[in-house]
């Protein structure tokens, strides 16, 4: 049964009238065209598909859009501030953190999220908070030395 | 209007590998300057095997142009995977032609606008198709000053090129741009251009290091692959797929799935679809499908397939071997029998294999994930009946390929799909798909006997590999007398393999160095050597010799007999072009057997280095991804199942594996370049193992080494 789901979408007040039991993964992908969250196995294990859900990551292929109702919701299109790359975001970017591109909005979702619970992770409290997500191109180092990079300019207050 | 005559016009447009006839490049690019060139040679055809060097077409296979507004832009039927070659490319370009690195551009794996071209794999880009784009971009640079030559009215001797603008040496106001140039042209050269070496001192672009051009894309989601288009009317297509590559399947009751809103099922042969808008409603059609299926015995699984292997009536072939094995025996004064085993490995990019596909107004244009835009279109070509023209192939960026996506079975049922519904079908393998369909680096058995005499001199090396290739499968070290055996399928006989096997990230060499570079360590810890004492003792190649240098300065090794207690491995081998060598060192937990690298260097001679930036990521990639094949990957199967089809039965390198990494590309700016998205993870096993000796004394024959078979291992000390 369709019904009105409203959630904020990327600082935006949204709603959608859909299927509450629908995969927000796919509701974002097909519905609001947001294509950078991106499907890597559909079971949790890989965190390609991580957004941020109330500054959580979480893993946008194993919560129905129902369950994002009321609450914020923000994907790698809604990282950047007027046109300006969040220091995460341009962190990856100097440091060549990655090849394929693929798992990088989820590497970056879920960086985020652990330097908002964290400001300053350790290298080891880093690697603890990315595990889970997995790079089959083997930047691993990379995206390490971008999220300790955001760190310190996020907690300049940039 | 200055226009160059083209050969082989009438073969152009009659071949039907090629994409659109070459006299409608102008209409579909606008107005300019087109160099055509062709990167392969007749050498390179000779090299190839036959069928593959008969796909190749003898006019050209790339070209580049010069727009009217100045930029410069490189077509070619390569596509970008993450390897970096959206960025070296140019870079090897904008030297050449005298231009700012970001007036170049770069379009990649589109059939119908981009030459023929056989596949992104191999380490090919650079070292061939990229060493001859660069003679053509000179060639151009020469057309370009013959017109400016004749627009100033000034030799071509008194002119100079900076930034895309052309000089007169001796009036500096006399100027003509590269854009002005071209204004207006309509100008096709077709060069057959051999690759040469510039001066090396004049290089400004190549050389320098580059930070990736796609980064900008790949950070913000911009970045469009393959499940990211959008056409009307598209509809998600799940495929019902058997329970085992032996199964057939008997009877199909598809009435349950046709309940579910908006499905629709689609069958054609063994190809049996749901599709719907909905992908969640796809998704919960498909499995409400109830098909049943007889299943072929199949006589073998990951445990006992070496012994199979070993026992299957296999085509042996010899290949180059020297000296006479009954002379080297004679001459030993220790000889050493080793049996090597290398399960399947599955390639798990993390974007799995998808397309969309359209027939639209009679063209088939699919969007795919892919190594091959040329070869899934001839793929679709050949199932759906279709000439060159009505098909198209488009490749956005590809989200990991490692071999796996050379592959292209899921563009082909896409493409049927579409046909049959009539609407544009998105297809994106599931992660089980994905594990289930595979191409698999193949698993192997390799055997080896070698001996050394009295001084530590290898003088017999009897090497035999079946079923998982040959390439690294040299000796490179300085033996006297040696012989190869390759055993593979007989055509005539029962399949060995299981299912599919391809290409795998430096297919076969990880596999045959690591047999390679633990035969060797054994007989160095036999003789009583330091291990890279004994390797310079027993090589003369001076590239690998050079690499175990660096790499020993770079790790800082103080030389010691092996078991140490230290954990510190040697390896070294060849490949694409390009040598290495690695250290590494580990700890292994006795009680449980786990083994943690905690660091590895790698020095690499891949000749000139295009892109040092982009060099470097590629060898701590292959470093991180190797440390996979090393420690835990393994497809598991029993008959024609796959038992290890998801990404927790399936282990890849985590955050939490990785060691400290080094690296060292060594300074060859006089030699060509070689390739560099391989050849630093092919001694990855072998480094590791070793480590592993030096820290136990246990050995270890079999990849992955898993805290099960590391403890078997010690039990043995």
């Amino acid at each position: 049964m369709e019904e009105t789901i409203k959630f904020q979408l990327n600082g935006k007040q949204t709603e959608a009238v859909i299927d509450p039991t629908q995969t927000l993964l796919w509701v974002l992908r097909n519905h609001f065209g947001l294509t950078g969250t991106k499907f890597g196995c559909g079971m949790g294990f890989c965190g390609a598909c991580t957004v941020l859900i109330d500054n959580e990551p979480v893993r946008s292929c194993q919560l129905s859009v129902g369950e994002a109702a009321g609450k914020n919701v923000i994907t790698i299109e809604g990282l950047a501030t007027k046109g300006k790359l969040h220091p995460v975001q341009k962190a990856f970017v100097e440091h060549d953190a990655l090849q394929c591109g693929y798992c990088t909005p989820g590497m970056i979702m879920n960086a985020t999220g652990l330097l908002i619970k964290n400001p300053t992770p350790s290298i080891q409290q880093i690697k603890d908070g990315m595990e889970n997500n997995l790079c089959r191109c083997g930047a691993h180092m990379r995206i390490i030395e971008a999220v300790q990079t955001a760190s310190k300019e996020m907690k300049g207050g940039k | 209007m200055k226009r160059e005559q083209i050969k082989d016009m009438d073969s152009l447009q009659t071949s039907e590998r090629h994409g659109m006839p070459r006299r409608d490049f102008f209409k579909i690019l606008g107005g300019g300057i087109i160099i055509f060139f062709r990167p392969w040679r007749a050498l390179d055809l000779n090299r190839m095997p036959a069928e593959q060097a008969r796909g190749v077409p003898k006019d050209y296979n790339a070209f580049l142009r010069i727009a009217e507004d100045g930029t410069v832009t490189c077509y070619t039927g390569k596509i970008e995977m993450g390897q970096g070659i959206i960025t070296s490319l140019p870079q090897m370009m904008a030297d050449e032609l005298n231009v700012p690195y970001d007036r170049i551009k770069i379009v990649m794996g589109d059939t119908d606008i981009c030459p023929w071209d056989q596949g992104t794999w191999g380490s090919l880009s650079t070292r061939i198709f990229g060493q001859i784009m660069r003679t053509a971009t000179a060639e151009a640079r020469g057309v370009l000053l013959d017109l400016a030559s004749a627009q100033l009215g000034v030799p071509v001797s008194q002119l100079e090129v900076k930034d895309g603008i052309v000089t007169d040496t001796k009036d500096s106001k006399k100027t003509v741009s590269y854009a002005q140039l071209a204004k207006g042209k309509r100008i096709e050269k077709f060069l057959d251009v051999k690759p040469s070496m510039e001066d090396y001192t004049k290089f400004k672009s190549i050389g320098k290091s580059y930070n990736r051009v796609d980064s900008n894309l790949k950070v913000t989601g911009e970045a469009k692959y393959s499940g990211d288009m959008k056409l009307p009317g598209m509809v998600f297509a799940r495929i019902l797929r058997p329970p085992s590559h032996a199964a057939k399947m008997t009877s199909v009751d598809y009435s349950g799935a046709e309940k579910i809103a908006g499905t629709k099922v689609v069958r054609e042969g063994d190809l049996v679809a749901v599709i719907n808008e909905n992908c969640d409603l796809a998704d919960q059609a498909i499995v409400k499908i109830k098909a049943e299926y007889s299943f072929n015995e199949v006589p073998v699984n990951d445990k006992t397939i070496y012994e199979f292997m070993l026992k299957a009536d296999s085509n042996a072939k010899a290949l180059n071997s020297t000296g006479d094995m009954d002379a080297g025996l004679k001459l030993c004064d220790k000889t050493f029998e080793s049996e090597f085993h290398d399960p399947y490995l599955a390639h798990v990019a993390i974007e799995t294999h998808t397309a969309l596909a359209q027939l639209d107004g009679g063209k088939m244009t699919v969007w795919a994930s892919t190594q091959s835009p040329f070869g899934l279109r001839e793929g679709i070509m050949r199932e759906l009946g279709l000439p060159a023209e009505e098909v198209r192939v488009i490749t956005p960026f590809v989200g990991g390929g490692f071999g796996g996506k050379g592959e292209y079975q899921q563009g082909i049922e896409a493409a049927k799909l579409a046909k049959l519904t009539g609407k544009p079908v998105m297809l994106m393998w599931t992660r089980d798909e994905e594990f289930i369909y595979d191409t698999f680096h193949p698993a192997g058995v390799i055997k080896i006997k070698s001996g050394i005499d009295k001084a530590g001199l290898i003088k017999l090396w009897e090497y035999s590999v079946y079923y998982s290739g040959t390439r690294g499968a040299d000796a490179i070290y300085d033996i006297p007398n040696t012989k190869f055996t390759h055993y593979s399928q007989k055509s005539d006989g029962p399949p060995v393999h299981q299912f599919g096997t391809g290409a795998w990230r430096a297919p076969n060499n990880n596999t045959n160095t690591f047999a390679r570079e633990v035969q060797i360590d054994i007989m160095a810890a036999a003789a009583g050597t330091d291990p890279l004492e004994f390797r310079r003792k027993n090589l003369k190649d001076e590239h690998i010799l050079d690499c175990l240098k660096a790499v020993a300065d770079k790790f800082g090794y103080v030389p010691g007999k092996a078991p140490s207690g230290r954990g510190i491995g040697i390896a070294c081998g060849a490949d694409a072009g390009a040598w290495v060598a690695h250290m590494a060192e580990v700890k292994v937990d006795k009680s449980t057997g786990k083994v943690k690298v905690v660091r590895i260097a790698c020095a690499q001679d891949m000749g000139l280095c295009v892109n040092p930036e982009g060099a470097t990521i590629q060898m701590e990639g292959c470093i991180t991804m190797g440390l996979g094949y090393t420690l835990s990957e393994e497809v598991l199967f029993e008959g024609g199942k796959i038992l290890t089809h998801s990404l927790d039965a399936y282990d890849i390198p985590k955050f939490s594996w990785l060691p400290k990494i080094d690296t060292v590309i060594l300074d060859r700016k006089d030699k060509p370049p070689q390739g560099g998205g391989e050849p630093a993870i092919i001694a990855i096993g072998a480094v590791v193992a070793n480590a592993i000796f030096d820290a136990t004394g246990a050995r270890l024959y079999r990849m992955p080494m898993t805290p099960e078979r590391v403890l078997e291992a010690l039990k043995k000390v």
